[in-house]
């Protein structure tokens, strides 16, 4: 993938930054060259370019989204945002992993996160939403494993946790036109597995950084 | 625009005001480096902030007044604007109320400053509180969401009548046909915002100084009798000796400053009861650095739409 910004992903990074009136507060951590993997809250279309336009250039040069390949293959202009515009790691939605067919979903699991350790490379970053689907922007919910699994695989990479908020309000799920009211997107302390840490007890603890970042909370 | 550089006395008030900025920025310097306790601390950063925020405000409202009509609609659409984005986005909403704010902020806000725009005097009069008011709550029910159906009408109706609705009757003091005045309505909105924004920081400073008796401790604690009285009748007085740059007479100057005095400190009080009621100081503080602006334009929000009417009834054919 090269690691120029295409000229569209700039103008809808300017246009959701002026919608969504983001204020930026790294509380946890700096912006920083590493490799990272950003994982926040999903409520809205517009949480992974607010959360992506956050970064400083030459970062977010380099800063990939992971997108869910049922929906954003789905038709041509998503596929074009998803594939061309953002250089999207493409990801077929697995069953959550504590499903009826746990086997199956750990055989899809494992492909999966091969491929997204590919798309890490020696030098990118990715941007996650572990809840692995929009919420109604209230709480957070249970993450998928792939938050796990992939930082086992890849323990050099840092985990930024971040929460977006608001931007339920401003375009929520199963709307097309966004009200351009006030968010906030604070990023938080970076974590890493602990060693001998369960699976259940990090997603756990990596949910709750998330949630822990919450500003104005509940109305 | 040319008109508006060769009005003497429009060039002479806007002169007053930058001076009186620069004197209180000078001010605001000096005790900044003086005053050590926490409290004085606050309170000369308070005034400081406030400095800072006209400096920019002269800045706009001279290149608006240079554009002319249309500038100064420009100036206060994107301020209406602002300030219905800290409203609503402080104000608890619901999913079900989405389309309609997306009405309010994209088609009745532009709307209501383009009848302005377009002299359309009746129907810039009645578009928010007749028509949209009876537009907003059918469009909440439409979403099929029952709860708190009643506060979350209200609170998007008065949120666009304070923020959008009476916040335009200040431009709309430029259409108004004062014979004798005329191409010089741009100082009478110039002297509308000055006596308004010199009450609010008068009765400030004066309630720092010596305010004792609490208004209403519950809604605002910085509000004191001492500091109403003494900024009411300071800025009056200033609002009196503006009297050359309006239509009036330093009499009836005296009374349109008083109005605008009292009317502004009830606007600063209602915002403060729904600050209180939601659990916030300042509608800035969440949006640090981007809001703020709903804190400064309250009292304007409430004076404007009854000097226009005043000014209307009055003075104007």
């Amino acid at each position: 993938m090269s690691n120029q910004i295409h000229p569209v992903a700039s103008l809808l990074a300017a246009i959701a930054r002026g919608i969504s009136g983001v204020q930026v507060q790294w509380a946890g951590c700096e912006p920083d060259e590493r490799q990272r993997i950003y994982f926040a809250n999903h409520s809205s279309h517009l949480d992974f370019v607010v959360l992506w336009s956050a970064l400083p250039s030459e970062i977010r040069a380099r800063t990939r989204p992971i997108a869910a390949k049922d929906y954003w293959e789905e038709t041509p202009l998503r596929r074009y945002l998803t594939k061309n515009v953002f250089h999207a790691v493409f990801l077929e939605r697995g069953s959550p992993s504590k499903g009826k067919h746990a086997e199956e979903g750990h055989f899809v699991g494992r492909h999966l996160i091969e491929e997204m350790a590919e798309a890490l490379g020696t030098e990118n970053s990715l941007i996650l939403f572990p809840e692995g689907t929009r919420g109604t922007g209230e709480k957070v919910g249970p993450f998928r494993s792939g938050l796990y699994h992939l930082a086992m695989r890849r323990l050099d990479v840092e985990l930024v946790p971040a929460y977006l908020e608001n931007l339920n309000r401003i375009l929520p799920k199963g709307e097309y036109l966004p009200v351009p009211m006030l968010s906030l997107l604070t990023f938080g302390k970076p974590l890493h597995v602990e060693p001998h840490e369960e699976k259940d007890a990090f997603l756990e603890r990596a949910r709750e950084a998330v949630a822990s970042l919450r500003r104005i909370g509940p109305a | 625009m040319i008109q508006a550089i060769h009005d003497a006395k429009l060039v002479w008030l806007y002169g007053g005001v930058l001076f009186v900025l620069l004197i209180s920025a000078l001010i605001g310097g000096i005790l900044k480096n003086r005053h050590r306790t926490d409290a004085s601390r606050t309170t000369i950063d308070n005034l400081n902030a406030r400095i800072r925020a006209w400096w920019k405000m002269c800045a706009i409202f001279a290149t608006a007044v240079v554009i002319g009509r249309v500038g100064s609609l420009i100036l206060f659409g994107i301020i209406s604007f602002l300030a219905m984005r800290e409203y609503m986005t402080l104000v608890p909403t619901r999913r079900g109320d989405h389309r309609t704010l997306f009405w309010s902020f994209f088609v009745i806000m532009p709307l209501q400053y383009y009848l302005i725009g377009n002299q359309w005097y009746i129907l810039f009069a009645i578009m928010i509180p007749v028509l949209a008011c009876i537009f907003i709550p059918p469009s909440i029910a439409i979403a099929g969401d029952t709860e708190h159906f009643l506060e979350r009408a209200s609170k998007i109706q008065f949120g666009i009548m304070v923020c959008v609705y009476s916040l335009s009757y200040a431009p709309a003091l430029l259409l108004l046909k004062i014979p004798g005045y005329e191409g010089h309505d741009a100082r009478l909105l110039l002297y509308l915002v000055v006596v308004d924004q010199m009450s609010d920081v008068l009765q400030y400073v004066w309630g720092q100084l010596i305010g004792k008796h609490k208004i209403a401790w519950r809604v605002s604690p910085n509000k004191t009798w001492e500091g109403f009285v003494g900024g009411v009748v300071s800025a009056t007085a200033l609002g009196t000796a503006l009297w050359w740059a309006t239509p009036f007479t330093p009499l009836q100057s005296a009374g349109m400053s008083l109005m605008i005095c009292i009317l502004g400190f009830n606007g600063g009080l209602v915002m403060s009861a729904i600050k209180r009621d939601i659990g916030i100081k300042d509608f800035g503080v969440v949006v640090e650095g981007r809001g703020g602006i709903l804190d400064r334009i309250d009292s304007l929000c409430f004076a404007a739409p009854i000097f226009y009417h005043l000014v209307h009834y009055y003075f104007a054919l």
